[in-house]
């Protein structure tokens, strides 16, 4: 964190541990017996309870959303462009809850955390778990809470999917459910992209079938390299081009860098590192093999790869909805090629078939998927402006 | 355009469903939602004209119409609308066959080409008419499919429409006995209540 702390950050925040013993019943039929959830809060909660907003991570975050934990902290939360007194989803007005989803490796109970009946890692033996299940233990959390309806759920990529799953599991305990960059569904492609990331790490040798902690080591290599395939995912051509493509002025005057940014100013002709998307790319991916567990990274893809609420319905999306009482925004992003503006007007379409109230948004933006984490400005209004809408409503609803 | 709106709402049924293409900032289903307390949804292509949707409070999807409607299911909407909108499509006729689908009834208003001012400014000048109520030069208008109140009436024969009420003003949505007697020459915006139904499905 600066010296000066921007006015318009939550500042410093406290994550706080939730511990459930009622057991949870999975969606895979096994049963989780206790568990713990870290929190993160941000605003007041007001008399009624009625401005909670609950924001759900995607796949590699955690209940970190907003602010700083430290002084000492370079970077605030995942989500601090838009959670924040004045921003977007305003904690001057909203009182907002993260948690890190069960199965991760933030502090909730997940495969690095100990099992107590081996007293040793979970590590492969945690169950599977599915939005689904996240959505029934966000509810566990919700009811500690003592809130009885969320004002707004939040949610980008997976997190988007657990919105839906909200809209469909607990249609009365939400008044919005916000939907940004998701799929009704992951595609054969998805899949696919998920397979390469899960595959480079069960073969990394130090993976050892899961058991990587109780040996002292991780599957570094593997990690890094699901990383970097998922990272070119989440960016699109025109936001690496931007980012490491020189432009035909620059390559005349810089003579042979083929037209992208040249790590050294010369081709080494051999297997080194010749381009700065290289380099980007391993340092992303080893930063990331440094901070997050390999097995919680493999349960998070097959969740995406499980999620699909229509099958209980024989395939009809609309079905899902049916019993849903609540608002829907949807937004995607025009150069998102992981979850293409296809995908959620798949969604607003359906909703529309079940005659409930939806708007939907497709942002032009060239930064890909990871649009929805950052601030392009039509997104960023849009979402202020519905979310007055939705404070002005529980005001109105109030006196 | 408030005038208009009045004209409008006469059509609709409080707490009915309604659809509005090309639902601009959304003020018309503002409107509505205000006196008739209608459920609806706006489609709407600019950015500007969401965002302003969205603060007035209404469900507005991005959508381009000429794109068509397959999205939407028969008879799922009371009312579709189509305000202002019509002279700017690639295909109207087959986006008011769309309409007149998802809405059990459809309330078209569009501009009268065959307005006296519109033929005296053609007649007399010889070039395509400007006014203030249409602005645009012919190379930069929006407005590519502009028709009178015949060529509409026409149209509606062709396609077996009821036209359940036929409204037509002046631009500053007034009406009289002389527009009533010579609508396609005196009236400036025509407003149509149609239907492909019959009797109390309508």
């Amino acid at each position: 964190m600066s010296a000066s702390n921007p006015t318009d950050s939550v500042g410093l925040v406290t994550p706080q541990s939730y511990h459930f013993d009622e057991p949870l019943n999975l969606r895979s039929g096994k049963v989780l017996s206790a568990y713990d959830l870290m929190v993160e809060t941000y605003g007041t909660l007001n008399g009624e309870k009625s401005n909670a907003i609950l924001v759900c991570h995607a796949l590699s975050g955690d209940h970190h959303a907003a602010g700083y934990h430290s002084a000492a902290d370079k970077k605030p939360g995942w989500w601090d462009a838009c959670i924040g007194p004045g921003k977007a989803i305003d904690t001057d007005l909203f009182f907002v809850v993260s948690l890190n989803n069960l199965g991760g490796c933030a502090g909730s109970t997940g495969p690095a955390s100990i099992n107590p009946k081996t007293e040793t890692f979970y590590g492969p033996d945690f169950p599977v778990v599915t939005v689904r299940d996240w959505v029934q233990s966000q509810l566990r959390l919700m009811d500690r809470l003592g809130i009885e309806k969320w004002a707004a759920v939040i949610g980008g990529s997976l997190g988007g999917m657990q919105v839906l799953r909200w809209a469909i599991s607990y249609p009365q305990r939400l008044g919005h459910a916000i939907s940004i960059a998701a799929a009704p569904k992951l595609s054969a492609q998805n899949i696919a992209f998920n397979e390469v990331a899960r595959h480079s790490i069960t073969s990394d040798p130090s993976f050892h079938a899961g058991h990587y902690l109780r040996n002292n080591t991780y599957p570094k290599q593997g990690l890094m390299l699901a990383r970097m395939v998922g990272h070119i995912t989440y960016l699109s051509d025109s936001a690496m081009r931007a980012k490491f493509g020189k432009t035909v002025t620059d390559f005349g005057a810089t003579g042979n860098n083929f037209g992208r940014d040249l790590r050294t100013g010369k081709l080494s002709f051999g297997l080194n590192v010749d381009f700065q998307v290289e380099s980007y790319l391993h340092y992303q991916g080893e930063r990331f093999s440094e901070n997050f567990d390999a097995n919680t990274y493999l349960l998070m893809t097959k969740a995406l790869d499980y999620f699909d609420p229509s099958v209980d319905y024989e395939g009809d999306l609309a079905k899902a909805f049916a019993n849903s009482g609540c608002k829907f925004l949807l937004i995607s992003f025009s150069t998102d090629w992981r979850f293409p503006p296809e995908r959620s007007r798949e969604i607003v379409n359906a909703l529309l078939k079940a005659g409930k109230e939806v708007s939907y948004l497709e942002i032009k933006a060239d930064q890909g998927h990871d649009a929805f984490l950052l601030p392009v400005p039509r997104y960023i209004c849009a979402l202020a402006t519905y979310l007055k809408r939705v404070h002005q409503e529980l005001a109105a609803h109030a006196s | 355009m408030r005038p208009e709106f009045e004209i409008i709402q006469k059509c609709i049924r409080p707490g009915s469903r309604v659809l509005d293409l090309g639902c601009g900032d959304g003020s018309l289903l503002h409107y509505l939602k205000n006196t008739k307390q209608i459920h609806e949804i706006g489609l709407e292509i600019d950015a500007d004209n969401i965002e302003k949707s969205i603060f007035n409070g209404i469900n507005v999807i991005q959508q381009d119409l000429d794109r068509g409607l397959d999205n939407f299911q028969s008879d799922s909407f009371d009312t579709v609308l189509l305000a202002q909108t019509l002279q700017a499509l690639s295909n109207p006729a087959e986006l008011v066959d769309d309409m007149l689908r998802i809405g059990r009834n459809g309330i078209i208003t569009f501009p009268n080409f065959g307005n006296w001012k519109s033929r005296l400014y053609l007649f007399t000048r010889g070039r395509m008419p400007v006014s203030k109520f249409m602005p645009h030069q012919w190379y930069d208008t929006p407005n590519i499919h502009f028709c009178t109140v015949k060529d509409f009436d026409a149209l509606c024969r062709e396609k077996n429409i009821t036209v359940l009420t036929r409204t037509v003003v002046d631009s500053q949505h007034q009406g009289s006995w002389a527009m009533k007697a010579w609508p396609n020459f005196l009236g400036e915006i025509a407003i149509y209540h149609l239907t492909k139904r019959s009797g109390d499905q309508v």
